[in-house]
């Protein structure tokens, strides 16, 4: 029974998060349908699920860069999530195969929800809160891939701001349930060493470094 | 075109590889209480990361400043007065809104 109430909570969760996401869908769809087509941006939405990997990838093909170069900056801004398929793995069930499946379920606002600040995580609220906001990303693209040019940009309603605000809602909550004096720590140098690589970093290289900082954890 | 369906295909594989490497690497290995600990810091180093990233990143790279800050400081007000959810995320949307118009 618990299992489909956690399912249920991770979708509840999720929700804040469903508008900006599906902005986010349409922006995309909008700037990516001249540049690779309607179809190939909706089916990218649709079987890669990383909305900042497809934007970097599809900004090296605008730019005149090959199949190895778009792939690379794709998955480098996707690197962030093999520390937290890593951090996920013992709290889903079954074979190798079932968790493999299940943690594909894995993107920010998911993993960050079904932590439950122990190092455990709720496998009900990662897939339930994966859920509204994927129909939403792929919903959001191929919106924005038909009515194109019609739709008012994202930015002059503030959606953007939408992201961040989200997350430090987060993490506001996570501090205030469990922070110590160490989370504190890994707060300030995560913050730190993305402010210093922004400026010199390939796009997505500033995130993946940052989650170093949880190697804090090592000191007893 | 080609070279699009090759990059979106590439990207598929690449990226289920990437979350699924954590289970084909560990299986039902159980983490020792470092790892634990390391794992539990793991989403407040990722937020941290992300809310200066998602805040900060200029498109495609590079460190800018603009009215996302001042969203991201709103957010940050509404959170310290303890209002709902819902409602720091709209001033937050509605201060980014109403600096960009200004600006």
């Amino acid at each position: 029974m618990q299992r489909d109430s956690s399912l249920r909570d991770g979708m509840r969760a999720a929700l804040p998060l469903t508008l900006p996401v599906l902005a986010f869908g349409i922006s995309f769809g909008v700037v990516a349908q001249p540049i690779i087509g309607g179809l190939a941006a909706s089916v990218m939405s649709a079987i890669v699920i990383a909305g900042a990997a497809q934007v970097a990838a599809v900004t090296v093909i605008d730019a005149g860069g090959g199949v190895a170069a778009a792939v690379a900056a794709g998955l480098l801004m996707n690197a962030r999530f093999l520390p937290m398929s890593f951090a996920v793995t013992p709290s889903l069930r079954g074979r190798r195969s079932r968790q493999a499946l299940e943690a594909q379920t894995i993107v920010d606002a998911s993993f960050v929800l079904a932590g439950r600040g122990d190092g455990t995580f709720s496998r009900g609220m990662l897939i339930g809160s994966w859920t509204p906001q994927t129909v939403a990303w792929v919903g959001g693209t191929v919106i924005g891939v038909l009515l194109g040019e019609l739709i008012p940009d994202p930015q002059t309603l503030g959606l953007d701001a939408l992201f961040p605000a989200f997350f430090l809602t987060l993490l506001v909550g996570d501090v205030r349930s469990s922070g110590t004096r160490r989370t504190y720590a890994v707060i300030g140098l995560a913050a730190a060493i993305t402010v210093a690589l922004l400026p010199v970093a390939p796009a997505g290289l500033p995130v993946i470094v940052a989650a170093a900082a949880a190697l804090l954890g090592l000191r007893r | 075109m080609t070279a699009v369906w090759a990059t979106i295909g590439l990207l598929c594989v690449g990226t289920i590889a990437i979350k699924a490497a954590g289970p084909l690497v560990l299986g039902d290995r159980e983490p020792g209480g470092r790892a634990l600990s390391v794992i539990a810091l793991l989403s407040p180093a990722v937020l941290a990361a992300l809310i200066v990233y998602q805040t900060f990143a200029g498109h495609p790279s590079g460190l800018t400043v603009d009215a996302r800050v001042a969203g991201l400081a709103a957010a940050g007000a509404g959170l310290a007065a303890r209002l709902p959810m819902l409602a720091v995320m709209v001033l937050a949307a509605a201060v980014t809104a109403a600096v960009r118009a200004l600006g």
